[in-house]
């Protein structure tokens, strides 16, 4: 008989609208991080090196470029006889067929998945966070406190927690209560939306919660196990966790592993990050080049100047081209001469020569100043910028644009250009 | 599929000098990101050659570690794969590969039960892409017994080393001289050969019955009149590195955008084991020019006309100049290495100096790293 003491379910079918263009054809989970990974690479490798062999991953929106960077999961050794990682979309029932309506929904649906390898816990985790975490630690407090569910937790400061989802625990971990974004919060304990169950305690509730509207384990779910008088646990952490949900945060956090000795360190051997990456070349580095303060990933050539920056792989920065507190993705190729200015510029991009990003003020984003905010410009993937053109702050571009499509050959700030079409 | 592929790597040079101290010349790291049999290799799979053996006997631990999953160059089949072969004591053999036409014929039973009628053998020390098909067609036109890739030298590179051949206009070998002492042909052979899979049980047992053991003076050169031995030359770029100086010259050769793009950018790609390593990272004072950097490494320091292997961390007002730093290498602050190639694992104390005067210096400096 097969059985597995613990299995984890992620959910990785979020878009993610706040990233705006770096997600409209993708994934949140399969956005660039860190010049080479993608964001869904911190949990699994959480999962492989906790020792969790067995991972369901939840897609549903735009699953394309998720499915082939996981395939059968060779990258973080989960290609196995037995378990291993099993992409998970919804699927046609003989009656009521639908969606993932919610994040408890998209587990229920999976109820045979999980039933198939007997499992003790249920790990639920989502795939936007970056974040090392030992889930077999969180497993043995579990245990430890005879816990029927536990949450992770975050200790934030006290001004922030009206943000977050709070959890009030006693002395002992045991939670009595939920705030959900209180204006007086009684508790500075975060949920980071890492969940253990016990087996039999989550499928009694998915199973009971199944007709409940888009049900959520945040909204529906816990505090169902909570009124049913279940022992639910908050488990502290106190390692780097960070939300990338916003280009804010997404930004910050890609420029914190520019650091001299990063809080997030990728280059310790303990706790490695795996990826599935398929370029191997080194990098090189010409000799007009000047490369400062930045991580630069393999097979990029650069030709221009590199400071504070993060420039994934296959990367090419042309002659005389200045990129300073930037993020370059995946294959992009920028021409010579330009100056590329705290941009986030997505896979694949193609931009011309004497192009200038992130000129003038600070103007808000006219269409939608909540998510092209903090002074960025973004470039959703497969993009074309056309030569000598100027694009100002808070700008989001995306598809092949031409030069009819900057007056004066400028974009001013606060402007949104979405073309049809991509770069084959 | 038409062909099996052999790949001899068990060789050792001592023109590598402290190189092969550690590891096969097979085994030896390449291009920053790269191991010298991933050519081999990585030709072998994209020739559609799906059952390879690699036959290995000097100091081929690395050389196994690095082949010890076979799935990085898609031969993690069913059908076929990757089979490394190290000398074992058997009933009827007691011995070492004594050359390299023993070593296929200590493994005479894998060439036996294999159906592909053609055998494409290379060596693991090369540097070079090569569609094996087209020497196949070549080899099939010319109803050869033998043929051997070869390449002209330019000017002045030294033959001598080498197998050197002459041919005549339909491309027979005339001549076939095994590292003469006096070249007189630039045409030389680079170790790839197409032959009949019977064709070369039969010479291979032949040879082994009259003691011989050397695929090149036993088979090559012996029936050279007697077999059709055809040449296939080849124009493209192909570099054997076991001497010290052609290493270095060939990681040098990375520095040249054509070398580049035709390895890393064309198709089709060279496969490597997967090594899991972070983007390299520059730190405030670093200053790079003219150089290969690989995945992991560190820098803080100035490097110029030099190539990092992965990994490889560069302190705090160091220079390095027209050398190569292979993998894991730690260099303390304010070192200065010009014309080196530092050994890998090396870890270099502060206020080293090492320079290579008169040629290529290899350093080999094993202090404890955590200890400084």
């Amino acid at each position: 008989m097969i059985k597995k003491e613990m299995i984890a379910m992620l959910l990785a079918g979020g878009q993610g609208s706040r990233l705006g263009v770096l997600t409209a054809k993708v994934a949140k989970p399969a956005v660039a991080f860190g010049g080479k990974y993608r964001i869904i690479d911190f949990p699994l490798s959480n999962c492989i090196n906790s020792g969790i062999d067995t991972v369901g991953v939840l897609t549903q929106y735009q699953p394309l470029r998720l499915n082939s960077h996981i395939g059968i999961g060779i990258p973080w050794d989960l290609d196995r006889n037995v378990g291993g990682v099993t992409i998970l979309p919804p699927y046609e029932k003989s009656t009521n067929s639908e969606w993932y309506t919610g994040t408890a929904n998209a587990i229920y649906q999976n109820l045979d998945y999980m039933e198939s390898f007997n499992p003790d816990y249920v790990l639920i985790l989502s795939g936007d966070h970056i974040y090392k975490m030992d889930y077999e630690v969180m497993l043995d407090y579990h245990k430890e406190h005879n816990a029927d569910v536990t949450i992770a937790a975050m200790p934030v400061p006290l001004e922030e927690a009206s943000r977050f989802g709070i959890v009030v625990a006693d002395e002992e971990g045991h939670i009595n209560d939920f705030q959900e974004k209180p204006k007086e919060p009684r508790s500075n304990l975060a949920s980071m939306g890492i969940y253990i169950f016990s087996w039999p305690v989550l499928k009694d509730a998915l199973v009971k919660m199944s007709d409940e509207p888009s049900c959520d384990f945040g909204k529906h779910v816990i505090p169902y196990c909570h009124e049913n008088g279940k022992r639910l646990f908050a488990y502290e952490y106190n390692g780097y966790w960070k939300d990338v949900g916003t280009l804010g945060s997404y930004w910050e956090a890609n420029m914190e592993l520019i650091d001299l000795i990063p809080e997030f360190n990728l280059y310790e051997e303990f706790w490695k990050i795996y990826t599935n990456s398929s370029i191997l070349p080194p990098q090189y580095i010409s000799d007009q080049a000047v490369v400062e303060r930045s991580i630069i990933s393999n097979g990029s050539e650069i030709y221009g100047e590199v400071r504070n920056s993060v420039i994934g792989a296959g990367v090419v920065i042309g002659k005389g081209t200045v990129v300073r507190d930037s993020i370059i993705m995946k294959d992009t190729v920028i021409g010579e001469n330009g100056v590329i200015d705290k941009s986030i510029i997505a896979e694949n991009v193609r931009i011309g020569d004497h192009v200038t990003l992130g000129i003038g003020s600070d103007v808000p984003n006219k269409e939608k100043p909540a998510i092209y905010s903090f002074g960025l410009v973004t470039i959703g993937e497969n993009s074309v910028i056309p030569s000598n053109v100027q694009i100002g702050k808070n700008t989001a571009i995306s598809g092949v644009t031409e030069a009819e499509d900057y007056p004066n050959g400028v974009l001013e700030s606060g402007e949104t250009l979405i073309k049809a079409g991509e770069r084959v | 599929m038409r062909a099996v592929g052999i790949i001899l790597a068990g060789g050792n040079n001592h023109k590598m000098r402290e190189l092969t101290y550690k590891r096969a010349v097979a085994a030896m790291p390449v291009a920053g990101s790269y191991r010298c049999i991933d050519f081999a290799l990585s030709n072998m799979t994209n020739s559609h050659i799906q059952k390879v053996a690699v036959l290995t006997q000097y100091n081929a631990r690395s050389l196994n570690e690095h082949l010890s999953s076979s799935k990085w160059w898609d031969f993690g089949r069913k059908q076929g794969g990757l089979f490394v072969f190290t000398p074992t004591i058997t009933l009827e053999n007691g011995s070492w590969y004594r050359g390299t036409a023993d070593a296929i014929y200590q493994n005479l039973d894998f060439l036996k039960k294999c159906h592909e009628p053609y055998v494409i053998i290379t060596s693991g020390d090369a540097v070079y892409k090569l569609d094996y098909n087209e020497v196949l067609e070549y080899h099939i036109k010319k109803k050869a017994d033998i043929t051997v890739v070869c390449k002209d030298l330019a000017p002045g590179e030294d033959a001598t080393r080498f197998g050197t051949i002459k041919m005549d206009d339909s491309m027979r070998i005339q001549e076939f001289e095994e590292k003469p002492m006096v070249a007189n042909s630039n045409t030389i052979s680079t170790g790839i050969y197409v032959i009949r899979r019977r064709q070369l049980i039969d010479l291979i047992e032949h040879a082994a019955q009259e003691d011989r053991y050397d695929f090149v003076n036993d088979i090559l050169i012996r029936y050279k009149n007697l077999k059709k031995i055809y040449g296939y030359k080849i124009s493209s770029y192909w570099s054997n590195i076991s001497t010290a100086e052609a290493y270095y010259q060939t990681n040098m050769d990375f520095l040249r955008p054509e070398v580049r793009n035709y390895f890393f950018k064309e198709y089709p790609p060279v496969y490597s084991k997967v090594s899991d390593l972070p983007p390299a990272k520059y730190n405030p004072g670093s200053y790079v020019k003219n150089s290969l950097v690989s995945s992991g490494c560190i820098v803080n320091g100035t490097v110029e006309n030099s190539i990092l292997f992965k990994k490889a961390f560069i302190g705090n007002n160091c220079v390095v100049r027209n050398s190569i730093i292979m993998n894991d290498v730690y260099l303390g602050d304010n070192t200065y290495i010009e014309n080196c190639i530092v050994e890998s694992r090396d870890t270099i104390r502060a206020n080293t100096r090492h320079v290579g005067e008169n040629g290529i210096k290899i350093v080999v400096e094993k202090n404890e790293r955590y200890a400084l």
